[in-house]
């Protein structure tokens, strides 16, 4: 009897634990105890700390992506819709006093509007995602350039910004990490615990089989293309914050790390198959490796080759698709 | 009797695009201060060349359904290359050509291995091979320069007879040397059969690893001679990255244009070559209107968002409402 809940409970632990997100964690700890071996200061709080907060802005970004590719679509419009959030929020600030207090919501109601566009392109008039986030993209990149004049903005990001993005709450703890908290077990509850989530690993499984159950699939993407493009303008509001201004190519650094964090977290590309767990160590994994790579004063050529061959192995490792024949 | 109306049906796309880009070159040229002058016609075909190369090298694999994130990367790989080993006599240059697109092959069979032995779903192993692609390209160059073997460059960016720019006749034998032979001989049919069904195609015994693994071989080799007609151009090698992604983008914004289905299975090269030099031609067409340039970039995305709303929309296609939901 008792052996019987004892198999029960392991089995039950065996189901909890993602294979590919143990191994994710544990490819974290295999990097922190490398870079120890080379620096102490790897294992201090106050470098693990710092850590998280750069992983915040990574996280926050990578959060609407993850919802994305769940449903199986892709989101290539990160890069423009970060620095839209970034300008607009900081251009908001511009305004006076008005201006700083909706400064936050404005920036990221802009990537909502951006994120609304990408949906409505890809739910109802089924144009696929990878080109309508590009032509979006683009749009986005026109029209910042117009509002700026090809220049970065003058203007600086208002002192909410700021705060949310450098501040520290209490014991040395950051407050963008708070927000990524926050923002993570916003998606943590809404996947797990809402229909929408349901609908969302639904639709990633099989869009017709969850068309045919009763769900509006269409509205659910539409939703789903909002919240990525508000979360991805999220992320620029902070890191706006964080500089303390906006700039033109703020954003294209996050769009390879956002996907590859999602993927290194577990998830499949093709949809319907993740965890926001994974994710989460995905966007770790991620920061911690340019950190270390940065650390130990790579060149930027190395870093590209390392970067590139360690997220071949670890798909390698655990990533592979099984032969559908 | 004649199947003249289901090639018609199957080239579709391709003929839109050239009667597209046809439209908007006789615009182009007709505002033109200078007209249409060989000059004009020489500039833009080089730099639509470029683009030209780079979104065939996206086609081959587009048309297997799936996708190269690291065209660019190779294409700014192998300039930087080139600007090492395409230099000193004529003998050496040949050589260097040869290392340059050996070199290209070398990019796309490592993709095609990752992809079909390792299983990984290609938009995630291009973006990683990519990234050491690029990294390669910063150790050859990391900062631009070296130099390219004068003559050859001069012959393939200048005009033969005075009027015919030459690099539109180099364009026009890959497509003849490669297009033409691959998209009809069994290796490439299988690529379209793959594309349109791939466990279709395996029930029916056709090669599938080995077409996969050609496509990306010959992305590879056709991404190098951009990179090569790029060293051409500027006379020099640059480890760019804002290049590279650019060029990854707008091969996959020529392809759609080109009436290629990033679903694979249907389109061809030449299709996706006028969707290159159409949205050449979007990007200069601003100038000759006399547009303020900020204005460019603004103008482009938006025209290419039109373009694929009209062009790839399912919306408009559909019978069945039940055929919108894959």
């Amino acid at each position: 009897m008792s052996e019987n809940a004892e198999t029960g409970f392991t089995d039950a632990l065996k189901r909890r634990i993602d294979p590919p997100v143990a191994i994710a964690f544990g490819c974290i700890v295999v990097m922190l105890f490398l870079g120890s071996l080379y620096s102490r200061s790897f294992l201090s709080p106050e470098y693990l700390l710092q850590q998280l907060k750069v992983a915040s802005f990574l996280g926050v970004i990578a959060t609407g992506t993850m919802i994305v590719i769940l449903l199986g679509q892709i989101d290539l419009s990160i890069p423009w819709v970060v620095a839209v959030g970034g300008m607009m929020s900081t251009a908001a600030t511009g305004w006076g006093p008005v201006g700083h207090a909706i400064a936050i919501p404005f920036g990221v109601a802009c990537g909502v509007a951006l994120g609304l566009v990408n949906g409505f392109g890809v739910a109802y008039l089924r144009i696929p995602s990878m080109i309508i986030t590009l032509a979006v993209n683009a749009v986005a990149q026109g029209l910042m350039v117009v509002h700026t004049g090809g220049f970065s903005p003058q203007d600086s990001s208002s002192p909410a910004m700021r705060t949310l993005a450098t501040g520290e709450l209490f014991f040395g703890l950051p407050n963008a990490l708070i927000v990524w908290a926050v923002v993570g077990a916003g998606a943590i509850f809404l996947l797990n615990r809402t229909t929408f989530g349901r609908a969302v690993y639904g639709i990633g499984n099989r869009e017709r089989a969850a068309y045919l159950s009763g769900i509006d699939t269409q509205r659910v993407v539409l939703i789903a293309f909002a919240l990525a493009g508000g979360l991805s303008a999220f992320g620029g509001v902070l890191l706006a914050g964080y500089a303390s201004k906006a700039a033109q190519a703020m954003g294209d650094a996050y769009l390879l790390p956002a996907i590859a964090a999602v993927v290194l977290g577990g998830a499949s590309i093709l949809g319907g198959r993740g965890s926001y767990l994974g994710t989460v160590a995905g966007v770790i994994l991620i920061t911690l490796l340019q950190s270390i790579l940065s650390v130990v004063q790579m060149p930027e050529a190395g870093r590209q080759i390392t970067y590139g061959i360690v997220i071949v192995a670890m798909l390698l490792l655990y990533g592979r698709e099984s032969r559908a024949r | 009797m004649s199947d003249w109306r289901y090639v018609l049906a199957q080239s579709r796309g391709t003929l839109l695009a050239i009667v597209f880009f046809v439209v908007m070159f006789v615009i182009y040229t007709s505002n033109h201060p200078a007209g249409f002058s060989a000059n004009v016609v020489q500039t833009a075909a080089n730099k639509g060349v470029l683009l030209a190369l780079v979104a065939m090298a996206q086609t081959f694999v587009v048309i297997t359904a799936g996708i190269d994130l690291s065209v660019g990367a190779v294409f700014v790989l192998t300039n930087c290359l080139a600007s090492w080993i395409l230099v000193g006599t004529a003998a050496t240059a040949t050589l260097g050509v040869l290392g340059v697109l050996l070199s290209g092959l070398a990019c796309g069979a490592i993709n095609g291995l990752i992809v079909i032995y390792g299983r990984l779903q290609p938009i995630v192993a291009t973006i990683a091979s990519g990234a050491v692609f690029f990294g390669l390209a910063l150790l050859l160059r990391p900062v631009p320069g070296g130099d390219v073997y004068g003559p050859l460059a001069d012959a393939l960016t200048g005009r033969i007879f005075g009027v015919l720019p030459a690099s539109l006749v180099a364009l026009g034998a890959v497509v003849l040397v490669v297009w033409i032979p691959y998209s009809r001989s069994a290796i490439g049919r299988a690529a379209y059969a793959v594309g349109s069904s791939e466990s279709a195609a395996y029930m029916s015994g056709v090669p599938v690893d080995a077409a996969k693994f050609c496509a990306y071989m010959l992305s590879g080799l056709t991404a190098a001679l951009g990179g090569l007609f790029l060293t051409f151009v500027t006379y020099s090698g640059e480890a760019s990255a804002a290049n590279g992604n650019t060029y990854t983008l707008f091969s996959i914004a020529a392809v759609v244009l080109g009436g290629v289905s990033l679903f694979g299975g249907s389109g061809s090269a030449i299709g996706a070559i006028f969707g290159a030099l159409m949205f050449r031609t979007i990007g200069d067409l601003l100038f000759v209107f006399n547009f303020d340039p900020l204005w460019q970039p603004l103008f482009q995305g938006l025209v290419l968002l039109a373009a694929v709303c009209v062009g790839s929309a399912r919306l408009f296609q559909v019978r069945n409402r039940l055929e919108l939901f894959p």
